[in-house]
């Protein structure tokens, strides 16, 4: 609870740091801001220990406090590599501010109890992100971003608040908590505008998530921010959104998933298939890792489909899957972002900076799900949970799709080592070499030891 | 320790040889794998010849789920381990007038496929054991890639997404395995475990297993129809890469049968194991007759290669003891014969500028020495009685008569056809008039006699004793087989 308090706290100093002018230590005092935050935090693991606060508009509970070390962590790092984005040009404190409520508004969506808080915290990150989408003034590609997203996510928004609205007129609660006493009150007797709203906020939530067949507004967005924004947009903000689906449904609606389950089923089809081909075709590589990021929303969906029918209320393998997708992607966009500031091709890489291309392999590789790195771990996790219940044939097109996009990642490996590129050096700093070597040891670690962090939790399924 | 220290020293090397930007990383890399070298030998001195596996080292790795790094030598893995640590400082050796660029990248990739192989071949869990088997994946796709000779990498991310593929539907057959205990039935991921609960599983339920796991490995050997990225691979990959993938790599299919696919199943195994059977003898057959007319040597020898291991993988889909033990035979010295033939061909193709038999003929005049090399490794690869290949295939031959005659007949068949298009190959580049590319071709120097006389001389030593080797494999192989039969006579009433 405190910690929100202080998230906050830091988001509103950061404007300030404009008066005092104190730009030069401003990302290390937010930095260090969201460091205290996680200090701050209890240390559940389970539903059964929370905290409430504010008569139970947020609940502090074991997934809401992982969900929360996992946002503010990649947050951190995320800041430790965009900081060049941030002291770029003007607007320092507005953009760092920004990122701050995104992280608050993450926190939020991990820790609701409170259909209005639901709303509230993705409120305040989507905002800040249409503001940071469109933080880059003088590109036109960047506002173009900035006002599409803007539009469809205020328009995926007005699906969800229909939906609660629906949920509430059933229930007459937005407390997640009275829902499903409700809910259990009146097994299988529940008003057919109830189920409708359940169904209109998944929509509103596979948009977040960019679900297939909700994901249109992903490619252009991400294509068009600044890439720090896009790498944003695919660690902080695809987490939140999931803490937020995962809470909805994975955990107040999965009474009722008997009605929803199908339409899961239908997302992870379409999500698994759709972008890792669509991924093949793209030419430039900002886009194609915009689809391979919808493309691992599928593997997540999978696993969530998985962990529903076997009755598993644990998200451990989501903050799983999302830890490793984070980390990887960091990585990717990390390096994207150093071959951008130095003409853009990834073409002969290898020869122009070695660690940039060594980064980018273990990037990839994890990203495939190569073992022994992050990416492997997860998706065997989720390979285990669907096999559990039974979705073989969907294992299968699971595989054969990261098969697929094998392809394309080692497209752009294939790239790196072309033979006839033009050589001019890229020169990295030790800050960025350092990033780079800490996120590699974080797949590698991931990869090899994810009982640390979260497996000895889902042991007991 | 001593296989902890076998699967990571050469890792180890490699983070040295990248980290460090040695000097002279050919040295280093070299002492490294020679280091490697004496301590596998060292294991093969001490090693008790008896069924159990030997210097093991076992601790939890997931805890809750059962699975551990579990790592140990018996006497299917050693002979493996010891083909790895002896071929890969030859191969080492052999790039010694390459100049590569980026060599401390190179040999430390060389060195992590190493410890991939390493630990593959000495896994006793088979989560480790698929963890390894797809770190092998890694350095060998660069190594192809970057040092290959295609620049559109579309051969390389063929092979990749080939094995990938295989890889992840043995996964599927994993986890499948694991997930389907009887009630109060341990779950575990390490072998004893494993094997008992694949023993439970229903026949139909080891049917799919069985081809789940059968795929990944034919794909890895190749056997037909999984080939198709062999012989395109093998051609544009820089020499010592395919020497890697021939000589080592796609022993680990073959391993793989035998440590894994044949214990675990044993009702799917009889089901389907005659289908594996006789596709192995198809591929025999099949890749043979391609080999009859290639000119490229590297293509005829891909395509030999795949004769034999179709050749091996037979014997040890009749589950016999002489089956199983003459492939224990065969892929070391299969493994010795290709690497040499590899060189072999890299030699004439740098002395000559070309590999192709057409432009080739007379180099017998002018090179003794080396002809003298290529014969006894052509012959080894005949076996010709009194080379290594002669104990393996005989014990192969053998065995397929006695579980079927004319399965035997036909695959007997490879003898001939090898015979065949190896002396035509032979005849054909040495001997006769020198031709404008051979003219000036110079006999061998003192590196290449190095890495060619032990080759030579371990076949022709293998050929005329090889009790030394056979008798490590053979109680491991003579516990697996009389396993196999208890298992079936149990399950038959």
């Amino acid at each position: 609870m405190n910690a929100l308090f202080v998230i906050a706290g830091v988001g509103v100093l950061a404007l300030v740091a404009e008066i005092v002018n104190l730009k030069r230590w401003l990302t290390a005092f937010v930095v260090l801001g969201l460091a205290a935050a996680l200090a701050f935090l209890p240390l559940f693991t389970n539903h059964e220990d929370a905290s409430a606060a504010f008569s139970n508009m947020l609940v502090f509970d074991g997934p809401a406090v992982t969900f929360t070390w996992l946002i503010v962590i990649i947050t951190i790092l995320w800041l430790w590599m965009a900081s060049g984005y941030l002291r770029d040009s003007t607007h320092q404190t507005d953009k760092t501010s920004l990122v701050i409520f995104v992280a608050l508004g993450a926190v939020i969506m991990a820790s609701f109890n409170n259909m209005a808080m639901l709303f509230l915290g993705l409120e305040i990150l989507s905002l800040s992100l249409y503001a940071l989408a469109g933080s880059r003034k003088d590109s036109l590609s960047s506002i173009e971003a900035a006002f599409k997203y803007f539009l469809m996510g205020s328009f995926a928004t007005g699906f969800l608040l229909f939906g609660i609205a629906l949920v509430y007129g059933a229930t007459r609660s937005f407390d997640l908590v009275s829902i499903i006493k409700v809910m259990s009150e009146n097994q299988g007797q529940m008003p057919g505008y109830f189920y409708a709203g359940i169904l209109l906020m998944m929509v509103g939530l596979a948009f977040k998530i960019s679900a297939v067949p909700f994901h249109f507004w992903a490619p252009d967005v991400y294509e068009g921010s600044p890439t720090a924004v896009t790498s944003l947009m695919a660690t902080v903000v695809k987490i939140a959104a999931f803490a937020a689906f995962w809470r909805i449904f994975g955990w107040a609606f999965s009474f009722a998933s008997d009605t929803w389950l199908n339409v899961v089923y239908g997302l992870v089809i379409l999500t698994l298939v759709i972008p890792n081909i669509t991924a093949i075709y793209q030419q430039k590589a900002k886009r194609m890792l915009a689809y391979s990021s919808i493309a691992h929303v599928g593997y997540m969906l999978l696993g969530f489909v998985g962990a529903m029918s076997a009755k598993m209320v644990d998200p451990l393998f989501i903050i799983l899957y999302l830890a490793a997708y984070a980390v990887s992607s960091l990585a990717a966009f990390s390096v994207l972002m150093k071959v951008e500031q130095n003409g853009g091709s990834f073409s002969g890489l290898y020869y122009r900076n070695p660690m940039l291309a060594v980064t980018m392999i273990f990037a990839l590789l994890s990203m495939a799900g190569i073992p022994p790195l992050a990416g492997f771990a997860a998706k065997y996790f989720v390979f285990i949970l669907a096999l559990k219940a039974g979705h073989v044939g969907l294992v299968l097109l699971a595989i054969s799709m990261s098969l697929v996009s094998v392809y394309y990642y080692f497209r752009i490996m294939i790239s790196m080592f072309g033979k006839e590129a033009e050589i001019s050096p890229i020169a990295v700093s030790w800050g960025d070499r350092l990033f780079h070597l800490l996120l590699i040891l974080l797949m590698i670690l991931i990869g090899l030891f994810p009982s640390i962090p979260f497996l000895d939790q889902i042991i007991g399924f | 320790m001593i296989t902890v220290f076998l699967i990571f020293f050469p890792m180890f090397m490699f983070l040295l040889l990248v980290g460090m930007r040695h000097r002279n990383p050919k040295w280093l890399a070299l002492a490294g794998a020679v280091i490697e070298f004496g301590v596998s030998i060292y294991a093969w001195m001490n090693f008790t010849k008896d069924s159990l596996p030997q210097f093991a080292y076992d601790v939890p790795w997931f805890t809750g789920l059962g699975m551990r790094f579990s790592v140990a030598l018996d006497g299917i893995s050693l002979p493996l381990v010891l083909l790895t640590t002896t071929l890969i400082p030859l191969i080492i050796l052999s790039s010694s007038d390459k100049n590569f660029n980026r060599p401390s990248l190179f040999y430390g990739l060389v060195l992590l496929m190493q410890s991939a192989l390493v630990g593959v071949f000495t896994s006793f869990d088979i989560l480790l054991f698929y963890i390894f088997w797809e770190l092998a994946l890694i350095p060998i796709y660069l190594i192809c890639l970057i040092w290959g000779t295609e620049k559109e990498g579309r051969v390389t991310i063929k092979f990749f997404i080939y094995t990938l593929a295989g890889s992840l539907v043995m996964l599927v057959g994993i986890i499948y395995v694991f997930m389907s205990p009887q009630p109060g039935q341990p779950q575990g991921f390490d072998i004893a475990n494993f094997m008992a609960l694949g023993h439970t599983l229903s026949p139909k339920a080891q049917g799919f297993v069985f081809w789940a796991m059968f795929v990944a490995f034919a794909i890895k050997m190749p056997v037909f129809p999984f080939h198709t990225w062999q012989p395109s691979t093998y051609t544009q990959a820089p020499t010592q890469g395919t020497m890697l993938l021939s000589g080592i790599m796609l022993k680990m299919g073959i391993y793989g049968v035998i440590r894994w696919l044949i214990p675990l199943v044993p009702i799917g195994v009889a089901e389907w194991g005659t289908t594996a059977l006789v596709l192995s003898v198809v591929g025999i057959i099949y890749a043979s007759c391609i080999a009859l007319v290639q000119n490229q040597m590297k293509t005829l020898v891909a395509y030999s290669s795949i004769a034999h291991v179709g050749l091996i993988s037979a014997g040890v889909f009749t589950q016999s003891v002489i089956g199983i033990q003459g492939a224990m035979i065969q892929m070391f010295s299969h493994g010795l014969v290709v690497f040499g033939l590899f060189y072999i061909i890299d030699i004439i193709q740098q002395k000559a500028g070309t590999a192709d038999l057409k432009d080739l003929g007379g180099i017998r005049n002018v090179a003794p020495k080396f002809t003298t090399a290529f014969v006894i490794i052509m012959l080894g690869s005949v076996a010709l009685p009194l080379t290594s290949g002669f104990v393996g295939e005989f014990l192969l031959i053998n065995s397929l008569v006695q579980y079927h005659v004319w399965i035997g007949a036909i695959a007997g068949l490879t003898i001939i056809l090898g015979a065949v298009y190896m002396l035509v190959a032979f005849q054909q580049a040495m001997s006769g008039e020198a031709k404008p590319f051979t003219a000036s071709f110079t006999d061998l120097s003192t590196m290449e006699k190095v890495v060619l006389y032990p080759v030579v001389i371990l076949i022709i030593l293998i050929g005329v004793y090889p009790a030394p080797l056979m008798s490590v494999s053979e109680p491991a192989v003579t516990a697996l087989v009389n396993s196999l039969f208890q298992l079936s006579s149990s399950i038959q009433p």
